[in-house]
């Protein structure tokens, strides 16, 4: 039997996501921007796809999707394309636990630009404190950059708060302060609301939700003005030059589709799958869930005491099973992740941690046969070790 | 006039008898460092080989820069046996040098040549010095050395020699195993044993799952680059299959000798695939001191399993100097890249360095080491690593 269960780091395209882009790739292969026939169909083809995206995120307008090559461009374009766009450098506010293609635009800002950074801390269950981010933003601040899901272990931020304190910073500020959110990994498992949150920029990755890899848009609010990171000839509103790429835009937009309708029977699978791999998990001796108990459906982070990562993968993936390591860390410097560091988890601790990602598409007898060879393969493992 | 490519390959040229053989290989060498490169012809005379080629000089010195055997390169022009002619080419030559000290080098093969190679050198010399203000004369320490070889075909005239990797063809010295790791050090040391001439095949140990797949390809990644210096542009990769071992040492009463005992196990299995292979030696990364399985003891007791020379070509070198190598050759990034190997997995905390035999015979005494190695052996498998590079 095989059970992937990484797919928090990509998802195999769905067959009915391929189907749909086939025709786009030698039937419909027109450029958008072509006056032709072909260029038509393809441009329609766009702006369906963009309508719908819209309509999903419940956008204003079809023009606040601004198609990428994925969540680390659409990442890159908020935080570098709006810093770039404000006439001096200022604060940017974002936590301990973001995803470097968030992370490093803004360390890059920090190191090259003049702008000040605040990372703000998270406590054991990966949330951050709304009342401490109200407590940090000053007037400088023009930017807040926070995930909705943690890549590595699944919490969910508390962004109603969030987004409270952020509206009441806002009363009677002139220049508004942004708001950036990172939601590659919540896209179609947990609910995302742009209007009622006041998100201002939203990130969304197609290979995360059963789409194609190379292909992700950042949902723009009209009014908000960024900088391009790439010039040329003035696709997407200007903001990402480039022939547009066309099936994977399909692709995306079909991806999306399926994974809104039955939104709430997918959730109620994946809490399922998720509260049986739980409960059969921390039946395994010295094991531990680093995952928050209301963390999303998705991804659950666990340990096994003197298991190292990399050889529990190594024995799974010859059984079939296929999940992640919870940090990089190589033989020679034991780098513990950040995330697992920023919520009190030892470099030890960390280098035993494993990733698994959940979907709708998995059964319980999936997880069944997974928790059953994670737990032969722990004790043989210690077995071993001695 | 046609631009040539004089090749000296010094050391070779010393061996008696066998002298065409070394030749020959590295002619075969050469040609198949140029394959695909645009050249008219190769040919060897007087300790020299000769390559007659266009425009393209440039790439093709740089394509035999990793040639092994080459211990030098010069640029020639070939003119007409006149003097006349051979004053024009030196006169274009030189211009480039006009400012600087230089002396004449005339040899001269050809015996029919009205002039002597002293005369050629005072001739062409004077010559220049009339021709160019700036030049003058040194013939002791010349920033400028202009050699003329008067040959019967006609008159080669070069300044410049392009040094080469220097060596010994590869494939002339018989064939050695190498235990390649995937760390900084042994691919330099298969490197210093291609240089000399080796026909290095590489020994892989491998403890999947305890090591992933990665650090499979890193090792054929590692191979690959030393491919390319085995003048054929491949080289065989054996892997064998450890993790049954590891497993069991990692059962013995004496932690601390775990190391000892791994390497003599895989010694062990080297021994017997070299024989089988036919291969005269081992070769291994060994750097005396540099950690606990390469303090003299260690290597005493280890060595102790085999009767085979092993080669330890970097038992001298300093780490720093290991990683200048592994950097000039281009294995060091490859080398670097964070995968676990079976070394780091199952490192004792505080491993034996100065382990006794005595203790070791005993640590072993408990395994059927002639079962183990024979296991081990029967899952080995060989690759052909090639250096050229197949999209789909």
């Amino acid at each position: 039997m095989e059970v992937y269960l990484d797919h928090s780091a990509t998802t195999p395209v769905d067959p009915e996501v391929v189907a749909a882009m086939e025709p786009y790739w030698h039937l419909h292969y027109g450029n958008p921007s072509s006056p032709h026939l072909l260029g038509v169909e393809a441009e329609s083809a766009l702006a369906q796809c963009r309508r719908f995206l819209a309509q999903v995120l419940k956008a204003n307008n079809p023009n606040e999707i601004c198609f990428t090559s994925g969540g680390t461009e659409s990442n890159n374009l908020a935080i570098l394309g709006y810093a770039r766009a404000q006439y001096k450098p200022g604060h940017i506010i974002t936590t301990a636990i973001e995803h470097p293609s968030v992370l490093n635009p803004i360390s890059y800002l920090s190191a090259n630009c003049g702008w000040r950074v605040t990372h703000l801390p998270v406590d054991s269950s990966g949330k951050i404190d709304p009342a401490f981010l109200a407590r940090t933003i000053s007037p400088e601040t023009s930017l807040i950059s926070i995930m909705l899901v943690n890549n590595e272990i699944g919490v969910i931020q508390d962004m109603a708060e969030i987004s409270r304190v952020i509206a009441a910073a806002n009363q009677g500020r002139r220049q508004k302060i942004a708001f950036h959110v990172d939601a590659c990994q919540a896209f179609g498992t947990v609910p995302i609301d742009i209007s009622r949150l006041k998100i201002d920029m939203l990130s969304i990755s197609g290979h995360k939700i059963f789409g194609p890899k190379g292909i992700g848009l950042l949902y723009v609010r009209t009014g908000i003005q960024l900088q391009p990171l790439v010039f040329g000839g003035g696709q997407e509103g200007g903001l990402r030059s480039g022939t547009e790429n066309v099936p994977a835009i399909v692709g995306l937009a079909k991806a999306a589709q399926l994974a809104v309708t039955g939104f709430e029977e997918h959730a109620a699978v994946l809490a399922e799958l998720r509260s049986h791999l739980l409960s059969r998990l921390l039946q395994i001796p010295g094991s531990f869930c680093n995952s928050p108990p209301d963390g999303a459906p998705h991804i659950v982070s666990v340990r096994f005491e003197g298991i190292r990562a990399e050889v529990l993968v190594h024995y799974l993936e010859q059984k079939g099973v296929y999940l992640s390591v919870g940090a990089a860390c190589s033989s020679h410097k034991q780098r513990a992740s950040h995330v697992l560091q920023a919520i009190g988890l030892s470099p030890e601790q960390a280098g035993t941690t494993v990733r698994i990602g959940l979907s709708r598409k998995l059964t319980l007898e999936q997880i069944e046969y997974a928790c059953d060879m994670i737990a032969a393969s722990v004790a043989e493992v210690r077995q071993i070790y001695g | 006039m046609d631009q040539i490519i004089l090749v000296k390959y010094g050391e070779i040229s010393l061996k008696g008898k066998n002298r065409s053989q070394f030749e020959d290989l590295l002619i075969r060498n050469i040609s198949h460092a140029l394959k695909g490169m645009d050249y008219h012809r190769i040919s060897k005379a007087y300790g020299r080989i000769y390559i007659e080629c266009g425009t393209n000089w440039e790439a093709i010195v740089e394509a035999l820069k990793g040639v092994f055997g080459i211990v030098a390169m010069s640029l020639a022009v070939k003119t007409e046996l006149d003097m006349e002619a051979i004053k024009q080419a030196a006169l274009r030559l030189m211009e480039e040098r006009a400012h600087t000290t230089f002396k004449v080098q005339a040899r001269r093969p050809n015996k029919n040549f009205p002039l002597s190679s002293m005369e050629v050198n005072q001739e062409i010399g004077g010559f220049l010095l009339r021709n160019f203000p700036g030049l003058s004369v040194d013939v002791h320490q010349p920033e400028t050395e202009l050699n003329i070889e008067i040959r019967n075909e006609g008159a080669y005239l070069y300044h410049t020699t392009i040094p080469g990797l220097g060596g010994m063809p590869a494939g002339c010295a018989g064939k050695g195993l190498l235990l390649l790791s995937g760390g900084i050090d042994s691919p330099v040391a298969g490197y210093l044993s291609l240089k000399r001439g080796v026909t290095v095949e590489g020994l892989h140990f491998h403890s999947y799952p305890f090591t992933s797949e990665r650090s499979r390809q890193k090792v054929i990644d590692l191979t690959r680059i030393l491919a390319g210096y085995t003048g054929q542009g491949r080289m065989r990769l054996w892997i064998a299959h450890f993790t049954e071992i590891q497993k069991v040492l990692q059962k013995s009463k004496y932690p601390d000798l775990n190391i000892t005992l791994m390497r003599r196990m895989m010694l062990r299995i080297a021994t017997k695939l070299a024989h089988r292979e036919r291969a005269l030696a081992l070769i291994t990364g060994d750097s005396l001191g540099q950690v606990a399985s390469q303090t003299m003891e260690s290597l005493n007791v280890i060595n102790a399993v085999t009767t085979l020379p092993v080669l330890r070509p970097l038992i001298g070198f300093d780490k720093q100097e290991i990683i200048d190598i592994a950097r000039k050759i281009g294995t060091y990034d490859t080398s670097i890249l964070p995968y676990e190997d079976c070394c780091t997995v199952f490192v004792p905390k505080n491993p034996a360095t100065k382990p006794h035999l005595e203790q070791v015979l005993a640590a072993e005494a408990q395994y059927d080491i002639d079962t183990l190695v024979e296991e081990a052996l029967a899952k080995t498998e060989c690759l052909t690593v090639s250096d050229t590079v197949q999209v789909f």
